[in-house]
């Protein structure tokens, strides 16, 4: 049962990122282009991800509990710390370097090609990386 | 141009859809960089979900195909790029689906300050990259 419902939400994932054209990386830039010519069409995007997923959202923290029941800890809303600065600051640069971030990363490996294995292969090093550093609170 | 929009808002509700379902039926958040993460530092024989999951992801690329993708590096730019993402998004615990979808849909201070930090500084890379060439024109 966990295995399907995650298989279909990966499916459907999968899907939003190939009809919304968030994979297409000239696309990514286009969107981050704001001094060119800035398309915002990506905005939409993750408005209607969070329009849809909020509600569920509020669901399971007031509940603290998924639909059939089993508890659920969501993760810490609040703490602001360096990690998380740096992190997201590195992952900027990265993402604006190519466009591409890691959930279309994966539907591009469904092309096969040098580049998305190249970035895959570079992403797995980066998050294998940070497993190397002297001991830090571990992110989850 | 409408079209357009209506497709990327569709691709959005799809994507929502598959945030609000893991995490009602699984109780698990849709972000991408933790789930991949914990994959290859081999969870994944304990945890078949995110296998699952990750391989529900690819299937529509496989399916469908890919069209009309241009990369905007060649092998060594999207490497050092994928080192940035997968080391950044893992320090930062999160990327654009597990800040910027999932923590704001949970209206996460965290995930707001994490997703505006990401979103301006890829700003300002590719501002740097596309219009920064008065910085080094002498």
């Amino acid at each position: 049962m966990a295995f399907l419902s995650a298989l279909i939400a990966g499916i459907l994932f999968g899907s939003g990122l190939l009809l919304s054209r968030m994979c297409d990386p000239q696309r990514v830039l286009g969107f981050l282009d704001v001094a060119g010519r800035w398309n915002p069409a990506l905005a939409f995007t993750m408005g209607g991800a969070i329009l849809v997923a909020a509600p569920a959202f509020w669901y399971v923290r007031t509940r603290q509990r998924t639909l059939l029941g089993e508890p659920v800890q969501l993760p810490d809303r609040f703490k602001i710390n360096l990690p998380l600065i740096t992190g997201a600051a590195v992952f900027g640069v990265g993402w604006g370097l190519s466009g591409i971030c890691p959930g279309p990363s994966l539907l591009l490996l469904a092309g096969g090609t040098a580049q998305s294995l190249a970035f895959v292969g570079g992403l797995i090093a980066g998050s294998l990386a940070l497993g190397l550093l002297p001991q830090r609170s571990k992110a989850s | 141009m409408t079209a357009d929009y209506w497709r990327a808002l569709a691709g959005g509700g799809l994507i929502g859809t598959a945030a609000a379902m893991l995490l009602l039926l699984n109780g698990k958040i849709a972000g991408i960089s933790g789930i991949f993460g914990n994959v290859i530092r081999g969870v994944f024989g304990i945890q078949r979900w995110r296998a699952a999951f990750l391989l529900g992801l690819v299937l529509p690329g496989a399916v469908f195909g890919l069209r009309g993708i241009e990369f905007a590096q060649g092998v060594p730019g999207l490497a050092l790029s994928g080192l940035l993402v997968g080391f950044g998004t893992r320090l930062g615990s999160g990327c654009t689906s597990g800040h910027g979808v999932c923590g704001l849909s949970n209206l996460s201070r965290r995930s707001l300050v994490a997703t505006l930090t990401f979103m301006a500084v890829a700003a300002a890379t590719v501002f740097i990259v596309r219009h920064g060439d008065f910085l080094w024109r002498s």
